[in-house]
Parts: structure tokens; sequence; C-alpha cells
């Protein structure tokens, strides 16, 4: 097993003492990382009552847990993150940070790489060591996939989203250490968070819907959009979204799939007025049926779809429902 | 007096921003016949420095960096309600990544000077990192939160906000002075007034370059920056024989249903 020096490291997050799945689908990338630099995968746990999940890290594929335990690391307080990471990383000097795109995790990435002086790539789809072992950090982009590289500054830095890696299966015969984290004692203190309300979330969850239908800008307006959010109601699928749906302010945030946004393995998607751009679809993984409803014959949509419906969706959509309906019903009284 | 401090981007236009392509020599984007606009959540950061305006005796200073173009963006805010606009702008200054943009970024707002609040969209539709607006915290060695999406309590020195988390938000405490990003849900953001472009042409930009900065080249620009693009390579498309459906809208509606009882969907 390797050294302290350069190793392969993931901030892992929990919430409520649940570990995050992206931190375990990054332990399974840092651990194919860690194998061809024949260094370690080293993980840091920072929250309270948390010393039972330093297993299911290790079983995940990491050989040492940096663990923080205590009240005031309950929820993420980002100076106090902010400086246990950047200690450790100092002391330590990993070859790589992974983090998780999180809503954590893009706030705490940027604040740990600027104090490293250090880069930071966002979003990666895809991680490769080059010749020189140096990581190549992919992203989509312009008709094509970037590989963008920090090939001098270390650690390499770089955030991904849940699901674009698979989650390792555990190995509980798998061992590691376990290396309690001092807290700092004097911050300034000039930040707080004073409470993290969460509420359960309304209608099907995208990232484990069988069903996903996605709406773009073809939606037009406001009421083309509810068209296809009726759309995604009647087939009890989860409302996915691209950026300008979400721009234009007809879908939340949350519902935006692709290279910033989620990512999705649907059984069966359907896109609505959208023009199947990179940054979108990427975020859909191994669906078994893809379907898309454009008015352009010619959108680069219907190159990566199994059917296509060329209409006016603002037209078709509303016709469709009311036949799904139809056929709901028939099977009802049947 | 609540200085603020607004930092706003001039991105490709994204209805075309499909035409950028990559300069395959210095592996920097080629964006040249694509017109720049105000960053959409640029737009919300500047909404937010003119509501607390209205609030309080404020002055906003709008800042950005990018070629000599982007100052009809500073002049936008300017004509928006800000009170004095500033351009960085030089060829040193090209090819930045977030790393760098911060840098630059957080060495113009030290020579704007006074600053209690700088407000910055949560991303830029381009470069889409998210990273600026922490990192420019980092170098100013301010607190800083992202993704804001209410402004709660901003009388006095100690803010309190409300910043998005996964289904839900978390509430912040904040000790000005501070940067902030902000969200599409912060603010609905004003369209121009006659009245304020009349004025803002009275208003001056302020254009900085590394000599005004203080700042070497090597710090700056893709010199500064940490991270290069080191390669672009053709996408292996997911590449699918799409059948059409064809027929009335009737009979297409009718065939699709089918296609979603075969694959299980009804
Ligand atoms: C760094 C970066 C990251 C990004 N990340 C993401 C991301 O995570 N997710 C994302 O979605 N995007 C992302 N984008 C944006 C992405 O590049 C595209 O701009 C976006 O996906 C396009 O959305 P769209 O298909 O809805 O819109 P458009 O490309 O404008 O397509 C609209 C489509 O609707 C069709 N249409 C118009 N009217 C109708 C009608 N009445 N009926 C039927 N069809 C109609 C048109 O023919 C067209 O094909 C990112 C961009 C960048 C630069
Ligand atoms: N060149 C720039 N000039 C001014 N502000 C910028 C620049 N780049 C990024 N920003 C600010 O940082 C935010 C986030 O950008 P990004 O990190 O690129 O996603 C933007 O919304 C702007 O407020």
């Amino acid at each position: 097993m390797g050294t302290d020096h350069s190793a392969v490291w993931v901030i892992a997050e929990q919430i409520d003492c649940h570990i995050q799945s992206v931190s375990l689908q990054l332990i399974g990338q840092a651990r194919k990382l860690a194998d061809q630099l024949q260094t370690s995968v080293e993980v840091i746990l920072l929250g309270d009552n948390i010393e039972q999940q330093a297993r299911q890290l290790i079983a995940a594929g990491a050989d040492r847990i940096y663990l923080g335990n205590a009240p005031e690391l309950e929820v993420y307080q980002p100076e106090l993150y902010t400086e246990i990471v950047v200690k450790l990383a100092a002391e330590h000097q990993p070859e790589i940070i992974l983090i998780g795109s999180t809503d954590m995790g893009r706030e705490l990435a940027p604040l740990v790489a600027a104090r490293l002086k250090t880069g930071l790539t966002a979003h990666c789809i895809d991680f490769v060591l080059d010749k020189e072992l140096i990581l190549e950090q992919r992203i989509p982009a312009y008709g094509g996939m970037l590989s963008i590289v920090c090939p001098e500054k270390r650690p390499q830095m770089a955030t991904a989203a849940k699901g674009v890696f698979p989650t390792p299966e555990p190995d509980d015969s798998r061992t590691g250490e376990t290396m309690m984290i001092d807290i700092p004692a004097h911050l300034p203190g000039r930040i707080k968070t004073l409470e993290i309300i969460r509420e359960e979330p309304q209608g099907v969850p995208l990232e484990t819907a069988a069903t996903i239908v996605a709406g773009g800008a073809g939606a037009g307006d406001n009421d083309g959009w509810n068209d296809i959010s009726e759309l995604a109601e009647t087939l009890n699928a989860a409302l996915g979204s691209t950026r300008p749906a979400v721009d234009e302010g007809w879908a939340e945030l949350e519902t935006m799939i692709g290279q910033s946004g989620k990512m999705v393995s649907p059984e069966v998607y359907i896109g609505v007025g959208l023009s199947g751009e990179q940054q979108h679809m990427v975020g859909i993984v191994g669906a078994r049926v893809m379907i898309a409803v454009n008015n352009d014959a010619k959108s680069p949509i219907f190159e990566q779809v199994d059917y296509g419906v060329v209409d006016d969706c603002r037209e078709f959509i509303p016709e469709l429902i009311k036949k799904i309906k139809a056929y709901q019903e028939k099977q009802l009284t049947c | 007096m609540l200085n603020i401090v607004v930092c706003v981007k001039a991105v490709p236009d994204p209805k075309e921003a499909c035409n950028i392509k990559i300069d395959p020599d210095t592996k920097t984007l080629l964006r040249c016949d694509v017109p720049l606009v105000l960053n959409a959540l640029d737009k919300n950061a500047m909404e937010a420095a003119l509501q607390l305006k209205t609030q309080f005796e404020a002055h906003i200073s709008v800042l950005s960096m990018g070629p000599p173009e982007a100052g009809n963006i500073v002049k936008e805010c300017l004509a928006l309600g800000a009170d004095q606009g500033f351009l960085l702008s030089d060829p040193a200054f090209g090819g930045a990544d977030a790393f760098a943009t911060a840098f630059t970024l957080a060495k113009g707002i030290e020579k704007i000077g006074s600053f209690d609040v700088v407000f910055c969209g949560m991303a830029s539709s381009d470069g889409s990192t998210e990273w600026v607006g922490p990192e420019i915290a980092t170098f100013l060695d301010l607190p800083v939160v992202t993704l804001v999406k209410e402004i709660v309590d901003c009388d006095g020195a100690t803010w309190k906000v409300k910043a998005s988390v996964e289904n839900g938000y978390r509430l912040m405490q904040v000790e000005l002075p501070a940067v902030f990003t902000v969200t599409r849900e912060v603010n609905t953001p004003r369209t121009l007034s006659f009245s304020g472009i009349i004025k803002a042409r009275k208003k001056e930009i302020e254009q900085w370059g590394i000599n005004e900065l203080g700042v070497t080249r090597e710090t700056v620009g893709l010199k500064g920056s940490p991270t290069i693009v080191s390669e672009l390579n053709a996408q292996e498309e997911n590449k699918r024989q799409a059948e059409m459906i064809s027929g009335t809208r009737d009979e297409k509606a009718d065939v699709l249903v089918q296609k979603l009882v075969d694959a299980g969907v009804l």
C-alpha cells in the first residue's frame, strides 16, 4: 500500500449520517486511479456520530479514512470544513482530490482549490491517466470531448456529479485504517450555517425514475411547458429539463439533466422540444428506449433516439395526453 | 454607505453558442462571430444590488473582465442603475481559467477599494464552473455563500441569507464584507428603461490592464491558469437509428401510445 505522498483523495459527504452515493462512486474512480498510480485511496469524512460510516467507505475501496467526528461538524460549515481539508492536504500532499458536484461540493471544492493555489475542473464525466500519469479530466463541450489537465500544480482537483460513475460493490473483506483528525480551534467565525431545512422531494425523483419526460426550449412558453409537465404526470414519469427551460423559468434547476445538472438512467426517455445537444444528452445513461418529439425533421436529436415524431409539441403533446388517458381508462374498465 | 461590487461576464449569446469552435493551436475558444451578451444570472446579481440601493444608501460598481467589446455589457449595467463601471481588459488576460479569472477580478475589486458586498451570478453560461465567486472570496479572504436564493435579513453588518441545498435550503449567517453568488430564484431582474440609457451616457467606464492592476503576466490569463485544455476529441456519439413515426397528428399519437405500451411505460 502506498505512502502518504501522492495518494488519491475523495472528500466524502454525509447527510444525516448517510454517506452520499456520489462519494462512493468517486471512491470507485479513485480506486481505479490509485491502482494505476500504485498509491492509496484516502477519504476525508466530516460529521457527527459517523464513526460507523468509515467501514462503508473502506468497503467501497478506501485505504485510509481521515475522520472528523464532532458536533460542530454535523452539517457543512464553510470555514471549518475548508480549513480542515486545506490543512490535511497541505500536510499529506495528495496527488488528486475528487469531490462530488453536490451543493456542498460545488462550494467547498473552489474554496479548497483556491487556498491550495491549484486548478479545479467542474462536472467531469471521465477520468483517465495519460502517459505521464497526469489526470485527464474529461468534459463534453463544443461538439466534442475536452480533456482538461492541471500539468504542474498539485493536487489535481475535479468534481463529478452523482450517477456519472457506477457505485462500487461493497467488499466487506477490505481493510483500512481510520485516523481521527483534530478540529481547528481558532477560526474567524465570519460565517455560520444556522440550519438546513430539507423537504420531501415532490413527484417522481429523476435519478431513480424508470421513465423520464424531458422538455426543452421548444416548449415555447409556460403553457407549452405545462403540457410537457402534464405528460410526465400522466405517464407517472419524472420531469426533466434542458438549460434553456430552466433559464426561461419554466423548470426548476433541480430538474435539469446533463453535464452541469443531473445524471439519469431511465428505462425510457422522452425528449420534447429539445435539440439533443451533447451537454444535455451526456446526462442520460443507458436508456433502453429513447423517443423524441421535435418540429424540425433535421434536428440532431433524431440521430440519438429510437423513435421520432416530427410535430409541433404544443399541438402534439395535448393530443398525445388525450390518447394516453383514453388508453388508461380502457385498461381500467376491462 | 453600502459599497457593492457586481461581477458581470460577457458571454457568447446562448442562442448562437453552438457556432463556437475551439482554436486548435491555443486550445482556447474562438468566439469571434458570436455576439457577446450579459450572462443571464448576472442580471440577477445586478438586480440584487439595485434592490439594496432602494433600501439603503448604496454605491454600485460593476466589474467585468473580458475583451474590449465586453464594455457593452458594463454599459448595460450602468443603464440598469449601476454608479460606476470597470472593465479589466488586456491581451494578457486572455485564456484565463476560473482561478486566473478570479485572481484578476479580485485584484480589480481591491483596486476599486471599498466594498462591503460582492455579488456574482451562480454560474456563467459558457464557463459554467461556478468557481469564480468562491475563488474571488478566497483571494480577498472573505466569507462566501454560493447559490443564494433569498436575502432574508440585510440590516446591518451581519446578514442572513437562504442558499439552495438539495431538496431545501440552508440558512446562513454572514458578516460583511462578503461575497454572494445568486441563483435565478433570488429576484426577477428589471429590464432596461429609456431614462436609464440616457443617464448611462454620462457615466464613464474605467479600463484597467496589467499595469493598472499591478500584476505580472505570469499570474493572469493563460499563463496564470493552473488548468489547460489538453485535447479536443470528436465525440463518439450515442448514435441510434430512429424509426420516424409518420402520418396525421392523430395517427402519430396512436402509434406513439402503442410504442409506449410496448416499452412497458403503459
Ligand atoms: C459548460 C456548459 C454546460 C452545460 N450544461 C448543460 C446541462 O447540464 N444540461 C443542459 O440541458 N444543457 C446544458 N448546457 C446547454 C446546452 O449546450 C444546450 O444549450 C441546451 O441543452 C439546449 O437546450 P434545448 O435543446 O432545450 O434548446 P435548443 O438547442 O434551442 O433546442 C430547441 C429545440 O426545440 C425544437 N422546437 C422549437 N419549437 C418547437 C415546437 N413548437 N415543437 C417541437 N419542437 C420545437 C427546435 O427544433 C430545437 O431542436 C450547457 C452548456 C455549457 C456551455
Ligand atoms: N470574466 C468575468 N468577469 C466578471 N465576472 C465574471 C467573469 N467570469 C465569471 N464571473 C462571475 O462569476 C460568476 C460565475 O461564473 P463561472 O465560475 O464562470 O460559472 C458569473 O456569474 C460572474 O458573476
